[in-house]
Protein backbone atom coordinates (compact mmCIF):
# COMPACT_ATOMS: atom_id res chain seq x y z
CA UNK A 1 0.00 0.00 0.00
CA UNK A 2 3.07 2.09 0.87
CA UNK A 3 3.54 2.67 -2.79
CA UNK A 4 0.39 4.21 -3.09
CA UNK A 5 0.75 7.37 -0.39
CA UNK A 6 2.43 9.79 -2.81
CA UNK A 7 -0.94 9.69 -4.81
CA UNK A 8 -2.72 10.15 -1.77
CA UNK A 9 -0.80 12.70 -1.12
CA UNK A 10 -0.82 14.24 -4.02
CA UNK A 11 -4.75 14.00 -4.04
CA UNK A 12 -5.16 15.06 -0.39
CA UNK A 13 -3.09 18.45 -1.30
CA UNK A 14 -5.75 19.44 -4.52
CA UNK A 15 -8.57 18.48 -2.49
CA UNK A 16 -7.14 20.61 0.30
CA UNK A 17 -6.17 23.61 -2.31
CA UNK A 18 -9.04 23.46 -4.11
CA UNK A 19 -11.30 23.27 -1.20
CA UNK A 20 -10.28 25.83 0.73
CA UNK A 21 -10.21 28.64 -2.28
CA UNK A 22 -13.51 27.38 -2.39
CA UNK A 23 -14.29 27.97 1.58
CA UNK A 24 -12.34 31.61 0.91
CA UNK A 25 -15.01 32.55 -2.23
CA UNK A 26 -17.59 31.16 -0.18
CA UNK A 27 -16.91 33.93 3.24
CA UNK A 28 -16.42 36.45 0.99
CA UNK A 29 -19.90 35.64 -1.10
CA UNK A 30 -21.57 35.15 2.53
CA UNK A 31 -20.27 38.23 4.33
CA UNK A 32 -21.52 40.42 0.81
CA UNK A 33 -25.04 38.11 1.02
CA UNK A 34 -25.54 38.77 5.31
CA UNK A 35 -24.98 42.82 4.69
CA UNK A 36 -27.45 42.46 1.95
CA UNK A 37 -30.09 41.17 3.80
CA UNK A 38 -29.04 42.79 7.18
CA UNK A 39 -29.42 46.42 5.84
CA UNK A 40 -32.41 45.49 3.67
CA UNK A 41 -31.05 46.87 0.29
CA UNK A 42 -34.16 46.33 -1.75
CA UNK A 43 -33.53 44.56 -5.43
CA UNK A 44 -30.48 43.19 -3.95
CA UNK A 45 -31.92 41.07 -1.22
CA UNK A 46 -34.71 39.51 -3.43
CA UNK A 47 -32.00 38.64 -5.58
CA UNK A 48 -29.76 37.08 -2.35
CA UNK A 49 -33.01 35.18 -1.51
CA UNK A 50 -33.58 33.13 -4.47
CA UNK A 51 -29.59 32.93 -5.00
CA UNK A 52 -29.71 30.91 -1.07
CA UNK A 53 -32.38 29.46 -1.49
CA UNK A 54 -31.54 27.73 -4.68
CA UNK A 55 -28.04 26.89 -3.34
CA UNK A 56 -28.50 25.40 -0.46
CA UNK A 57 -31.65 23.53 -1.83
CA UNK A 58 -30.02 21.73 -5.03
CA UNK A 59 -26.53 18.80 -3.84
CA UNK A 60 -23.51 19.96 -4.79
CA UNK A 61 -22.78 17.15 -7.71
CA UNK A 62 -25.90 18.80 -9.72
CA UNK A 63 -24.39 22.55 -9.34
CA UNK A 64 -21.14 21.01 -10.54
CA UNK A 65 -22.61 19.49 -13.30
CA UNK A 66 -24.28 22.98 -14.64
CA UNK A 67 -20.81 24.20 -14.26
CA UNK A 68 -19.03 21.78 -15.83
CA UNK A 69 -21.30 20.50 -18.50
CA UNK A 70 -24.10 22.74 -19.54
CA UNK A 71 -22.46 26.20 -19.20
CA UNK A 72 -20.11 25.26 -22.27
CA UNK A 73 -22.97 24.60 -24.20
CA UNK A 74 -23.62 28.24 -23.73
CA UNK A 75 -19.96 28.81 -24.67
CA UNK A 76 -18.49 29.21 -21.09
CA UNK A 77 -16.32 26.25 -20.46
CA UNK A 78 -14.12 26.22 -17.31
CA UNK A 79 -11.23 23.72 -15.94
CA UNK A 80 -12.04 21.25 -13.52
CA UNK A 81 -10.01 23.04 -11.24
CA UNK A 82 -12.16 26.47 -11.13
CA UNK A 83 -15.39 24.39 -11.26
CA UNK A 84 -14.72 22.75 -8.13
CA UNK A 85 -13.54 25.40 -6.36
CA UNK A 86 -16.71 28.19 -7.64
CA UNK A 87 -19.03 25.13 -7.30
CA UNK A 88 -17.84 25.10 -3.62
CA UNK A 89 -17.87 28.45 -3.04
CA UNK A 90 -21.44 29.19 -4.29
CA UNK A 91 -22.68 26.31 -2.13
CA UNK A 92 -20.69 27.26 0.82
CA UNK A 93 -21.61 31.09 0.09
CA UNK A 94 -25.44 30.41 0.58
CA UNK A 95 -24.76 28.25 3.61
CA UNK A 96 -22.36 31.25 5.14
CA UNK A 97 -24.60 33.92 4.18
CA UNK A 98 -27.33 32.25 6.85
CA UNK A 99 -24.45 32.25 9.26
CA UNK A 100 -23.87 35.60 9.16
CA UNK A 101 -27.48 36.67 8.85
CA UNK A 102 -28.51 34.92 12.00
CA UNK A 103 -25.10 35.98 14.35
CA UNK A 104 -26.12 39.80 13.02
CA UNK A 105 -29.56 39.31 13.55
CA UNK A 106 -28.75 38.34 17.34
CA UNK A 107 -27.16 41.46 18.56
CA UNK A 108 -30.52 43.54 19.65
CA UNK A 109 -31.50 46.75 18.22
CA UNK A 110 -30.92 48.51 21.31
CA UNK A 111 -27.78 47.62 21.67
CA UNK A 112 -26.51 49.89 18.83
CA UNK A 113 -29.47 52.39 20.27
CA UNK A 114 -26.96 52.25 23.24
CA UNK A 115 -24.14 52.86 20.69
CA UNK A 116 -25.62 55.72 19.03
CA UNK A 117 -26.99 57.40 21.70
CA UNK A 118 -23.66 57.74 23.24
CA UNK A 119 -22.72 59.71 20.05
CA UNK A 120 -21.22 56.83 17.97
CA UNK A 121 -22.15 56.87 14.20
CA UNK A 122 -23.42 53.70 12.29
CA UNK A 123 -20.28 52.69 11.39
CA UNK A 124 -18.87 52.82 15.03
CA UNK A 125 -21.73 51.10 16.08
CA UNK A 126 -21.57 48.32 13.63
CA UNK A 127 -17.79 48.44 13.87
CA UNK A 128 -17.78 48.11 17.69
CA UNK A 129 -20.93 46.78 18.86
CA UNK A 130 -22.52 44.68 16.32
CA UNK A 131 -20.03 42.89 14.81
CA UNK A 132 -17.76 41.53 17.46
CA UNK A 133 -21.05 39.93 19.01
CA UNK A 134 -22.56 38.90 15.68
CA UNK A 135 -18.83 37.32 14.52
CA UNK A 136 -18.74 34.99 18.07
CA UNK A 137 -22.43 34.37 17.80
CA UNK A 138 -22.04 32.77 14.32
CA UNK A 139 -18.68 31.26 14.75
CA UNK A 140 -20.02 27.44 15.57
CA UNK A 141 -22.31 27.49 12.79
CA UNK A 142 -18.90 29.13 10.42
CA UNK A 143 -16.57 26.31 11.79
CA UNK A 144 -19.54 23.92 10.80
CA UNK A 145 -19.97 25.00 7.25
CA UNK A 146 -15.96 24.98 6.77
CA UNK A 147 -16.24 20.85 7.96
CA UNK A 148 -18.93 20.71 5.94
CA UNK A 149 -17.69 22.26 2.62
CA UNK A 150 -14.30 20.30 2.80
CA UNK A 151 -16.20 16.87 2.85
CA UNK A 152 -18.45 18.05 0.03
CA UNK A 153 -15.26 17.97 -1.76
CA UNK A 154 -15.52 14.24 -2.35
CA UNK A 155 -17.81 15.05 -5.16
CA UNK A 156 -15.06 16.24 -7.15
CA UNK A 157 -14.24 13.02 -8.49
CA UNK A 158 -17.53 13.33 -10.48
CA UNK A 159 -16.11 16.50 -13.15
CA UNK A 160 -13.23 14.96 -13.52
CA UNK A 161 -10.31 16.25 -10.38
CA UNK A 162 -8.37 13.56 -9.18
CA UNK A 163 -8.92 14.63 -5.49
CA UNK A 164 -8.92 11.81 -3.09
CA UNK A 165 -11.94 9.96 -3.90
CA UNK A 166 -11.11 9.58 -7.22
CA UNK A 167 -7.88 8.14 -6.37
CA UNK A 168 -9.04 5.76 -3.99
CA UNK A 169 -12.01 4.39 -6.96
CA UNK A 170 -8.76 4.26 -9.56
CA UNK A 171 -7.01 2.22 -7.32
CA UNK A 172 -9.47 0.20 -6.57
CA UNK A 173 -10.93 -0.21 -10.17
CA UNK A 174 -6.72 -0.78 -11.03
CA UNK A 175 -5.97 -3.39 -7.52
CA UNK A 176 -9.36 -4.55 -6.35
CA UNK A 177 -7.75 -3.48 -2.62
CA UNK A 178 -10.73 -1.80 -1.71
CA UNK A 179 -10.42 -2.51 2.20
CA UNK A 180 -6.79 -0.31 2.08
CA UNK A 181 -8.14 2.35 -0.23
CA UNK A 182 -11.06 3.10 1.76
CA UNK A 183 -8.76 2.82 5.10
CA UNK A 184 -6.49 5.93 3.08
CA UNK A 185 -9.33 7.53 2.06
CA UNK A 186 -10.48 7.97 6.02
CA UNK A 187 -7.39 8.68 6.89
CA UNK A 188 -6.78 11.63 4.69
CA UNK A 189 -10.20 13.23 5.28
CA UNK A 190 -9.66 12.71 8.89
CA UNK A 191 -5.63 14.79 7.69
CA UNK A 192 -7.62 17.04 6.38
CA UNK A 193 -10.54 17.72 8.74
CA UNK A 194 -9.28 16.98 12.51
CA UNK A 195 -7.18 20.42 12.77
CA UNK A 196 -9.96 22.21 11.24
CA UNK A 197 -12.34 20.88 13.82
CA UNK A 198 -9.86 21.51 16.87
CA UNK A 199 -8.23 24.74 16.22
CA UNK A 200 -12.00 25.85 15.30
CA UNK A 201 -13.46 24.97 18.95
CA UNK A 202 -10.64 26.13 20.31
CA UNK A 203 -11.51 29.51 18.56
CA UNK A 204 -14.91 29.37 19.30
CA UNK A 205 -14.00 29.35 23.24
CA UNK A 206 -11.85 31.91 22.85
CA UNK A 207 -14.00 34.39 20.88
CA UNK A 208 -16.58 33.48 23.74
CA UNK A 209 -14.39 34.54 26.47
CA UNK A 210 -13.25 37.71 24.66
CA UNK A 211 -17.16 38.18 23.85
CA UNK A 212 -18.72 37.43 27.29
CA UNK A 213 -16.25 36.89 29.88
CA UNK A 214 -16.99 33.23 30.41
CA UNK B 1 -38.55 83.50 39.03
CA UNK B 2 -35.12 82.42 39.02
CA UNK B 3 -35.81 79.67 36.45
CA UNK B 4 -36.25 82.84 34.10
CA UNK B 5 -32.51 83.70 34.86
CA UNK B 6 -31.71 80.14 34.16
CA UNK B 7 -30.09 79.27 30.76
CA UNK B 8 -32.58 77.33 28.77
CA UNK B 9 -31.54 73.82 27.45
CA UNK B 10 -33.93 71.81 25.98
CA UNK B 11 -36.96 72.80 23.88
CA UNK B 12 -39.90 71.00 22.88
CA UNK B 13 -42.50 72.51 20.35
CA UNK B 14 -45.62 70.96 19.82
CA UNK B 15 -43.86 67.61 19.29
CA UNK B 16 -46.21 64.63 17.47
CA UNK B 17 -44.96 61.34 17.79
CA UNK B 18 -47.31 58.24 15.82
CA UNK B 19 -46.24 54.70 15.35
CA UNK B 20 -48.46 53.91 11.53
CA UNK B 21 -51.73 55.63 12.67
CA UNK B 22 -51.36 55.77 16.27
CA UNK B 23 -50.66 58.16 17.56
CA UNK B 24 -48.02 58.02 20.28
CA UNK B 25 -47.10 61.86 21.00
CA UNK B 26 -49.89 64.03 20.56
CA UNK B 27 -48.85 68.18 21.31
CA UNK B 28 -46.30 67.85 23.87
CA UNK B 29 -44.16 71.21 24.51
CA UNK B 30 -41.52 71.33 26.94
CA UNK B 31 -38.54 73.70 27.99
CA UNK B 32 -35.44 72.37 30.46
CA UNK B 33 -32.91 74.69 31.95
CA UNK B 34 -29.96 73.99 33.43
CA UNK B 35 -29.82 72.62 36.43
CA UNK B 36 -33.14 71.66 36.14
CA UNK B 37 -34.84 67.86 37.13
CA UNK B 38 -38.05 67.36 35.53
CA UNK B 39 -39.89 63.59 36.32
CA UNK B 40 -42.04 62.29 34.09
CA UNK B 41 -44.52 60.14 35.45
CA UNK B 42 -47.46 58.34 33.75
CA UNK B 43 -49.07 55.05 33.37
CA UNK B 44 -47.50 52.01 31.33
CA UNK B 45 -47.56 52.51 27.47
CA UNK B 46 -48.16 56.66 27.96
CA UNK B 47 -45.39 57.48 25.91
CA UNK B 48 -42.90 58.54 28.61
CA UNK B 49 -39.94 56.24 26.60
CA UNK B 50 -41.21 57.24 23.21
CA UNK B 51 -40.69 60.77 25.02
CA UNK B 52 -37.62 60.37 25.35
CA UNK B 53 -36.44 58.20 22.46
CA UNK B 54 -37.31 61.41 20.77
CA UNK B 55 -35.12 63.48 22.53
CA UNK B 56 -32.29 61.37 21.65
CA UNK B 57 -33.30 61.44 18.02
CA UNK B 58 -33.85 57.83 18.19
CA UNK B 59 -37.63 57.93 16.61
CA UNK B 60 -38.47 60.01 13.74
CA UNK B 61 -41.08 62.74 14.54
CA UNK B 62 -44.01 63.30 12.57
CA UNK B 63 -44.39 67.38 13.83
CA UNK B 64 -43.37 69.82 16.02
CA UNK B 65 -39.76 70.56 16.79
CA UNK B 66 -36.51 69.59 19.25
CA UNK B 67 -33.94 71.29 19.66
CA UNK B 68 -30.97 71.54 22.60
CA UNK B 69 -29.45 74.95 23.30
CA UNK B 70 -31.19 75.88 19.84
CA UNK B 71 -29.94 72.92 17.41
CA UNK B 72 -32.44 71.00 15.93
CA UNK B 73 -32.52 67.24 16.49
CA UNK B 74 -33.42 65.22 14.06
CA UNK B 75 -32.30 61.32 13.58
CA UNK B 76 -31.62 61.88 10.28
CA UNK B 77 -29.48 65.09 10.06
CA UNK B 78 -25.39 64.28 10.10
CA UNK B 79 -24.92 66.38 13.51
CA UNK B 80 -27.48 63.99 15.13
CA UNK B 81 -24.29 62.13 16.68
CA UNK B 82 -22.63 65.27 18.00
CA UNK B 83 -25.85 66.32 19.56
CA UNK B 84 -26.09 62.99 21.10
CA UNK B 85 -22.81 63.35 22.88
CA UNK B 86 -24.43 66.12 25.14
CA UNK B 87 -27.71 63.94 26.08
CA UNK B 88 -26.17 61.07 28.61
CA UNK B 89 -29.05 57.85 28.44
CA UNK B 90 -29.60 55.24 30.43
CA UNK B 91 -32.09 52.23 29.54
CA UNK B 92 -34.23 50.54 31.51
CA UNK B 93 -32.20 47.42 31.11
CA UNK B 94 -28.83 48.37 31.46
CA UNK B 95 -27.68 48.29 27.14
CA UNK B 96 -23.87 47.78 28.90
CA UNK B 97 -22.28 46.27 25.72
CA UNK B 98 -21.75 42.31 26.63
CA UNK B 99 -18.77 41.84 24.86
CA UNK B 100 -16.34 44.62 26.82
CA UNK B 101 -15.03 45.05 30.85
CA UNK B 102 -16.39 47.63 32.55
CA UNK B 103 -14.03 50.08 32.42
CA UNK B 104 -14.09 49.05 28.18
CA UNK B 105 -17.78 50.07 28.34
CA UNK B 106 -16.83 53.42 29.77
CA UNK B 107 -14.53 54.53 27.63
CA UNK B 108 -14.87 53.07 24.18
CA UNK B 109 -17.22 56.04 23.66
CA UNK B 110 -14.98 59.10 24.86
CA UNK B 111 -11.91 57.87 23.25
CA UNK B 112 -13.70 56.89 19.99
CA UNK B 113 -16.07 59.59 19.44
CA UNK B 114 -14.70 62.43 21.33
CA UNK B 115 -11.10 61.08 20.71
CA UNK B 116 -9.83 62.35 24.06
CA UNK B 117 -6.52 60.94 25.16
CA UNK B 118 -6.50 57.59 26.92
CA UNK B 119 -5.04 58.32 30.13
CA UNK B 120 -7.33 61.29 30.88
CA UNK B 121 -10.31 59.03 30.00
CA UNK B 122 -9.33 56.37 31.80
CA UNK B 123 -8.37 58.97 34.82
CA UNK B 124 -12.20 59.87 34.51
CA UNK B 125 -13.67 56.80 34.31
CA UNK B 126 -12.31 55.47 37.42
CA UNK B 127 -13.14 58.89 39.89
CA UNK B 128 -16.57 58.19 38.49
CA UNK B 129 -16.37 54.40 39.37
CA UNK B 130 -14.99 55.19 42.64
CA UNK B 131 -17.93 57.56 42.97
CA UNK B 132 -20.19 54.90 42.63
CA UNK B 133 -18.23 52.12 44.34
CA UNK B 134 -17.76 50.18 41.87
CA UNK B 135 -13.81 51.02 40.97
CA UNK B 136 -13.39 47.37 42.36
CA UNK B 137 -15.16 46.42 39.64
CA UNK B 138 -13.42 47.84 36.52
CA UNK B 139 -12.00 44.76 34.68
CA UNK B 140 -15.73 42.30 34.99
CA UNK B 141 -17.70 42.03 32.47
CA UNK B 142 -21.20 43.11 32.48
CA UNK B 143 -22.55 39.21 33.13
CA UNK B 144 -20.48 38.96 35.95
CA UNK B 145 -22.39 42.23 37.74
CA UNK B 146 -25.55 42.41 39.55
CA UNK B 147 -28.42 44.40 38.16
CA UNK B 148 -27.92 47.54 40.52
CA UNK B 149 -24.15 47.76 39.69
CA UNK B 150 -24.66 46.75 35.88
CA UNK B 151 -27.35 50.00 35.92
CA UNK B 152 -24.89 52.02 38.11
CA UNK B 153 -21.89 51.18 35.33
CA UNK B 154 -24.45 52.59 32.79
CA UNK B 155 -25.00 55.67 34.04
CA UNK B 156 -21.40 56.04 34.70
CA UNK B 157 -21.06 55.32 30.90
CA UNK B 158 -23.29 58.10 30.01
CA UNK B 159 -21.67 60.46 32.51
CA UNK B 160 -18.20 59.83 31.03
CA UNK B 161 -19.06 61.61 27.85
CA UNK B 162 -19.39 65.20 30.15
CA UNK B 163 -23.20 65.04 28.69
CA UNK B 164 -25.06 68.82 29.24
CA UNK B 165 -28.31 66.61 30.22
CA UNK B 166 -28.92 63.14 31.26
CA UNK B 167 -32.33 61.14 30.20
CA UNK B 168 -33.35 57.74 32.62
CA UNK B 169 -35.76 55.71 31.26
CA UNK B 170 -37.19 53.80 33.92
CA UNK B 171 -33.44 52.68 35.29
CA UNK B 172 -34.78 50.48 38.38
CA UNK B 173 -37.86 49.13 36.20
CA UNK B 174 -35.48 45.64 35.99
CA UNK B 175 -34.00 45.74 39.33
CA UNK B 176 -34.72 43.95 42.65
CA UNK B 177 -35.80 46.15 45.34
CA UNK B 178 -33.10 45.94 47.44
CA UNK B 179 -30.77 47.41 44.59
CA UNK B 180 -33.19 49.89 43.64
CA UNK B 181 -32.20 52.42 46.28
CA UNK B 182 -28.39 52.18 45.42
CA UNK B 183 -28.97 53.25 41.81
CA UNK B 184 -31.72 56.01 43.11
CA UNK B 185 -29.17 57.36 45.38
CA UNK B 186 -26.82 57.67 42.26
CA UNK B 187 -28.98 59.74 40.89
CA UNK B 188 -29.78 61.99 43.71
CA UNK B 189 -26.13 62.66 44.03
CA UNK B 190 -25.80 63.74 40.65
CA UNK B 191 -29.16 66.25 41.14
CA UNK B 192 -27.84 67.95 44.30
CA UNK B 193 -24.66 68.03 42.28
CA UNK B 194 -26.63 70.27 39.82
CA UNK B 195 -27.11 68.06 37.09
CA UNK B 196 -29.79 68.84 34.21
CA UNK B 197 -32.39 65.90 33.36
CA UNK B 198 -35.45 64.31 32.65
CA UNK B 199 -35.75 61.18 34.92
CA UNK B 200 -39.22 58.74 33.82
CA UNK B 201 -39.72 56.56 36.97
CA UNK B 202 -42.72 54.61 38.83
CA UNK B 203 -41.01 55.46 42.11
CA UNK B 204 -43.21 57.84 43.66
CA UNK B 205 -41.59 58.64 46.81
CA UNK B 206 -37.98 58.96 44.82
CA UNK B 207 -39.85 61.41 42.41
CA UNK B 208 -40.87 63.74 45.00
CA UNK B 209 -37.50 63.83 46.29
CA UNK B 210 -35.47 64.46 43.51
CA UNK B 211 -37.21 66.71 41.45
CA UNK B 212 -37.95 70.50 40.39
CA UNK B 213 -40.76 69.93 38.11
CA UNK B 214 -43.71 66.93 37.73
CA UNK B 215 -44.81 66.17 33.87
CA UNK B 216 -47.69 63.80 34.10
CA UNK B 217 -48.43 62.00 30.71
CA UNK B 218 -51.35 60.43 30.04
CA UNK B 219 -53.03 59.21 26.24
CA UNK B 220 -49.72 60.77 24.83
CA UNK B 221 -50.29 64.59 26.14
CA UNK B 222 -49.05 66.19 29.32
CA UNK B 223 -52.09 66.34 31.42
CA UNK B 224 -50.79 68.09 34.36
CA UNK B 225 -47.21 70.17 35.20
CA UNK B 226 -46.76 71.37 38.94
CA UNK B 227 -44.05 71.21 41.27
CA UNK B 228 -43.55 68.18 43.47
CA UNK B 229 -44.84 69.14 46.62
CA UNK B 230 -48.14 70.27 44.87
CA UNK B 231 -48.92 67.58 42.06
CA UNK B 232 -48.04 64.80 45.12
CA UNK B 233 -50.18 66.27 47.63
CA UNK B 234 -52.86 67.94 45.70
CA UNK B 235 -53.03 67.05 41.91
CA UNK B 236 -55.55 69.48 40.31
CA UNK B 237 -56.87 66.79 37.47
CA UNK B 238 -59.19 63.82 38.29
CA UNK B 239 -56.57 61.38 35.78
CA UNK B 240 -53.93 62.60 37.78
CA UNK B 241 -56.14 61.43 40.92
CA UNK B 242 -56.52 58.04 39.79
CA UNK B 243 -53.00 57.66 38.77
CA UNK B 244 -51.63 58.26 42.28
CA UNK B 245 -54.44 56.10 43.65
CA UNK B 246 -52.90 53.30 41.97
CA UNK B 247 -50.03 53.02 44.14
CA UNK B 248 -52.28 53.12 47.22
CA UNK B 249 -53.09 49.86 49.30
CA UNK B 250 -56.48 49.53 51.16
CA UNK B 251 -56.09 46.96 53.80
CA UNK B 252 -57.97 43.59 53.26
CA UNK B 253 -56.76 41.75 56.25
CA UNK B 254 -59.25 39.92 57.96
CA UNK B 255 -58.95 40.37 62.14
CA UNK B 256 -61.45 37.90 63.58
CA UNK B 257 -60.28 34.42 62.17
N1 LIG C 1 -41.93 50.47 17.73
C1 LIG C 1 -43.23 50.65 18.01
N2 LIG C 1 -44.17 50.41 17.07
C2 LIG C 1 -45.47 50.60 17.33
N3 LIG C 1 -45.94 51.04 18.50
C3 LIG C 1 -45.07 51.32 19.47
C4 LIG C 1 -43.66 51.13 19.28
N4 LIG C 1 -43.03 51.49 20.42
C5 LIG C 1 -44.00 51.85 21.28
N5 LIG C 1 -45.22 51.76 20.71
C6 LIG C 1 -46.50 52.12 21.35
O1 LIG C 1 -46.40 53.44 21.80
C7 LIG C 1 -47.05 53.59 23.04
C8 LIG C 1 -46.09 54.26 24.03
O2 LIG C 1 -45.01 53.41 24.29
P1 LIG C 1 -43.91 53.78 25.34
O3 LIG C 1 -42.93 52.66 25.35
O4 LIG C 1 -43.40 55.13 25.06
O5 LIG C 1 -44.74 53.79 26.69
P2 LIG C 1 -44.22 54.02 28.17
O6 LIG C 1 -44.96 55.16 28.70
O7 LIG C 1 -42.73 54.11 28.18
O8 LIG C 1 -44.70 52.70 28.89
P3 LIG C 1 -43.99 51.86 30.05
O9 LIG C 1 -44.28 52.57 31.33
O10 LIG C 1 -44.68 50.53 30.00
O11 LIG C 1 -42.55 51.77 29.74
C9 LIG C 1 -47.49 52.22 23.48
O12 LIG C 1 -48.86 52.13 23.28
C10 LIG C 1 -46.78 51.29 22.57
O13 LIG C 1 -47.57 50.19 22.28
MG1 LIG D 1 -41.17 52.85 28.91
Amino acid sequence: MQEYLPLFADAMLLTLFIGWIGVIISVVLGLIAAFIQYFKIPVLRQIIKVYIELFRNTPLLIQLFFLYFALPKIGLSMSPQVCGALGLGLLGGSYMAEAFRSGLESVDKIQSESALSLGMTKFQALRYIILPQAISTSMPAFVANIIFLLKETSVFSAISLMDLMFTAKDLIGLYYKTAECLVMLVVFYLIILLPVSIVGSIIERRLRYASFGD
Amino acid sequence: MAELLKEELLRIEHLRKAYDNTVVLKDISLTVHKGEVIVVIGPSGCGKSTLLRCINGLEPIQGGKITLRGQEIDGNSKDIAQIRQKLGMVFQNYELFPHKTVLQNIMLAPMKVQKRPKDEVEAQAKQLLERVGLLEKKDSYPRQLSGGQKQRVAIVRALCMNPEMMLFDEVTAALDPEMVREVLDTILELAKAGGTMIIVTHEMSFAKAVSDRVLFLDGGEIVEEAVPEKFFSDPQTERAKRFLRTFEYDAVKHHDI
